[in-house]
């Protein structure tokens, strides 16, 4: 195995491992914020309750979020150091201000957060919540903000065979972020309402004492999740027409469309022939594509063959279409665990205006607590998604991804830190879902540790 | 000043307030394990640095990415060649910061006791890889015309970066035993002073030997620069101990903190205007010129840093005087 395919795999598993983390972050800690926020208005210690028990599982969480963000600042550098001397001028801007604008005040009010209950005022105490919550989310901006600079290029000229930044404002307000911002700030809303949801349900379901505080607590997560959950699916949208504009090949891959259609039809299901690019078994929506592309049932939508010519004839000869089926599927499970999240959240929502006791409905319950996993899928899938369908390039048009790996480090040592890493953040893993469900399962009222009263049956109605 | 030069010292106040803040961060979990004979003072001595260590460890990354903004060609030529030391430094780094949030959330003593071990080595190779990258930067490796490391990781563990690794080792802890003198109770904070007196004495005789060392084999007093900062750093090195003995513990720990101050600003002044010399050739060494962006992003960058530099270190400081007290065994611990 060569350097540029461990360097790609290692990049591809600290990523999604980080973004296992970050959106429960983002979007929890304005969760906590509203929470905190609701107690000190009225006063009710129910709320205060509910902050320090989803405080604590949202801390275990951070606790790896952040740990394991280090490794990105830093692989840039270690496995990509021609990337990293292309681009430097433009995108290590928008790291450096997030370290400095962002992240500084992230970690340092959440010190003060943990350690603060008791030392500052219920005012103050909750202003260090709230500027945790604009850190983490800044430092998610300025974070995209480089990423879309990857996707979509601009204020910048070549120079000596480097990206040299002329336009500091073109950067920051990339027509990229105005896209990939929102998908990626509501995809942490709805994780975060997803989260609170299913640690609620499981304790309703045992139907024990509490239950004001997680029915509360479910209705919070409910509303909090169908914001979250219609909004990424909005901003997706919108986000996915701006691609077929400016990256149409990563909308090909996506809906394996090998040939230009019009009206182009949406696929449900397709087996495909990847090396001679040709649909072996498809089941389709005729005019669907062109609606979810353009807004209407005719446009024409661009296909990979035509694609592929058109970027021979620009950029020169070479293959320029990434891992169709890998686009594809990715994006398939994106888009269906965001479906299926927005019927949950809709039939909950529903349940919730009919002012229903939760309590009497289990199998909501129960489907709300296996419902976890899907913003996690989603979130996972998504990036692998935006990512693997922007290749060949690293930046789009500019860089091929083969051309930025490290031109000094031998294979053997991208191979030490893949495997390295890799363990570690297995036992780390371990550990976490240990604590999260040692935490997530505690009654919020026994301060010390007690016997933890018999778990719900996640299989069949209790 | 040009904006080079600028940045340059940017990054070098950005080390030295890195090196001074995580120091002691590093130099408490380095003597964790021995200053805390009980759980309950484990979680004293931890309790000591929890509302500090997470932002103190972003001045690292800071300087991670503001040497990435600024002189991109530096950070690609030393991240990928000092590929297993940094491979090592982020994995110590990522089980610490784990270590803190995870150690007490559950009672078995294997456990916590597991973590502690975790946050030893999470503070001692961070310490001691980073004295070893200083010292390499300052005696130079060898980089090729194309501005790439062709050395090896073995070369990187010569005798004068071993050198500095250990110097560093003992210098955060002596800053960090100060730093458990200043704000436990007892019995911890007896046995951090006694610590602190035998660290003095180590930790000076080491920074006169790699002086002597530096000064022997290196470049770094060539250009007479870095003579005011070894003076101020070695002044305030003896006065840290002269207060130790006499119980001013606050004033201590302040000549700890200049001391490694002016340590990093001994490496940056020394260096100036390069900021990687080759051992092959000096016309291949990397200065603040050939490895720079360009000067609009410098200025961009330069805007950024004077707002909020100044803020992150008001609101920084304010932490710092929040949790100014002293913690005793009475104390309830969040971690």
């Amino acid at each position: 195995m060569d350097a540029l395919f461990l360097a790609r795999l290692q990049f591809a598993i600290v990523t999604v491992y980080h973004w296992f983390f970050v959106p429960l972050t983002l979007g929890m800690s304005i969760l906590l914020a509203l929470m905190e926020t609701q107690y000190v208005r009225s006063g009710d210690e129910t709320y205060k309750r509910m902050v320090k028990f989803f405080g604590t599982l949202f801390l275990i969480n951070f606790a790896i979020g952040v740990a394991t963000g280090i490794v990105q600042e830093f692989q840039f550098g270690m496995n990509w150091s021609q990337y990293s001397r292309f681009v430097g001028d433009i995108f290590g801007v928008p790291l450096a201000i997030e370290a400095l604008l962002a992240f500084f005040m992230e970690s340092t009010f959440l010190g003060v957060w943990i350690f603060g209950w008791d030392r500052l005022s219920k005012k103050a105490h909750l202003a260090t919540i709230w500027l945790v919550a604009l850190g983490s989310n800044l430092s998610a901006l300025w974070i995209l903000i480089a990423n879309s600079w990857m996707q979509e290029p601009v204020g910048y000229k070549l120079e000596n065979g480097r990206a040299v930044m002329t336009d500091f404002l073109a950067v920051a307000t990339n027509p990229s972020i105005r896209y990939q911002y929102p998908h990626v700030f509501f995809s942490g809303i709805s994780t975060a309402g997803f989260f609170v949801m299913a640690v609620a349900a499981w304790h309703l379901l045992r139907k024990k004492s509490h239950s004001e505080l997680f029915s509360k607590a479910l209705r919070w997560g409910l509303v909090y999740g169908l914001v979250g959950t219609v909004l990424v699916t909005t901003a997706g949208h919108f986000q996915g027409q701006h691609m077929v504009e400016t990256q149409p090949m990563k909308m090909a891959a996506a809906e394996a469309l090998w040939d230009t259609e019009q009206p182009a039809a949406f696929s449900l299901f397709t087996i495909g022939d990847m090396k001679n690019r040709k649909d072996v078994f498809a089941i389709k929506i005729p005019g669907l594509l062109s609606f979810l592309s353009c807004n209407n049932f005719h446009c024409e939508v661009k296909g990979i063959n035509d694609l592929q010519a058109e970027y021979e004839q620009k950029y020169g000869p070479g293959n320029y279409v990434p891992n169709a089926m890998l686009a594809y599927w990715n994006f398939r499970f994106m888009v269906g665990a965001g479906t299926l999240m927005l019927f949950l959240a809709l039939y909950g929502v529903w349940l919730m205006y009919q002012k229903k006791d939760f309590r009497l409905h289990h199998k909501f319950l129960l489907l709300t607590v296996w419902a976890l996993f899907l913003p996690y899928l989603a979130n996972a899938t998504g990036w692998l998604f935006t990512e693997l369908a922007r290749q060949p390039w690293v930046v789009f048009g500019l860089m091929k991804t083969e051309e930025g790996v490290s031109n000094t480090v031998p294979a053997s040592w991208v191979m030490l830190s893949l495997v390295t890493y890799t363990l570690l953040y297995a036992i780390l893993i371990v550990a976490d879902v240990y604590l999260l469900l040692k935490y997530a399962r505690k009654d919020p009222d026994e301060e010390s540790e007690q016997p933890e009263s018999p778990a719900p049956s996640l299989v069949g109605v209790a | 000043m040009d904006l080079n030069t600028i940045w340059f010292v940017l990054i070098a106040v950005l080390f030295a307030g890195f090196f001074m803040l995580e120091g002691f961060d590093y130099g408490v979990g380095m003597l964790l394990p021995f200053l805390g004979k009980t759980d309950e003072e484990r979680r004293l001595i931890i309790n000591a640095i929890g509302p500090f260590w997470d932002g103190n460890e972003v001045w690292m990354l800071t300087a991670g990415g503001a040497m990435f903004a600024a002189f991109a060609q530096w950070y690609a030529t030393l991240f990928s060649g000092f590929y297993i030391a940094l491979l090592l430094m982020l994995l110590a780094l990522i089980l610490r910061g784990v270590s803190f949030e995870y150690r007490s959330k559950n009672e078995d003593p294997s456990w916590r006791n597991a973590w502690d071990w975790a946050i030893f080595i999470g503070s001692f190779l961070p310490a001691l890889l980073w004295g070893v990258a200083v010292a390499n930067i300052i005696r130079g490796v060898p980089i090729d015309e194309h501005m790439n490391f062709v050395g090896t990781f073995w070369g990187l563990l010569n005798p004068f970066a071993l050198l500095g690794g250990v110097m560093f080792v003992a210098v955060f802890l002596f800053h960090g035993a100060v730093y458990l003198t200043l704000k436990t109770g007892d019995p911890v904070m007896s046995r951090a002073q006694a610590t602190a007196q035998k660290m003095w004495i180590v930790a000076l005789v080491l920074v006169v030997l790699f002086v002597v060392y530096a000064f022997a084999s290196t470049g770094l007093y060539a250009s007479g620069a870095a003579y005011l900062p070894t003076l101020i750093a070695a002044v305030a090195l003896i006065l840290a101990g002269v207060f130790l003995k006499k119980g001013r513990t606050g004033w201590a720990f302040a000549m700890t903190a200049v001391t490694i101050i002016f340590v990093t600003f001994t490496a940056f002044a020394g260096l100036y205007p390069n900021v990687l010399p080759s051992t092959l050739d000096p016309a291949y060494n990397l200065t603040i010129y050939n490895a720079s962006a360009s000067q609009y992003t410098l200025k961009i960058m330069t805007i950024v840093a004077l707002i909020f530099t100044p803020l992150v270190l008001i609101y920084q400081g304010w932490t710092y005087y929040t949790f100014r007290q002293r913690l005793t065994l009475e104390h309830e611990m969040e971690y």
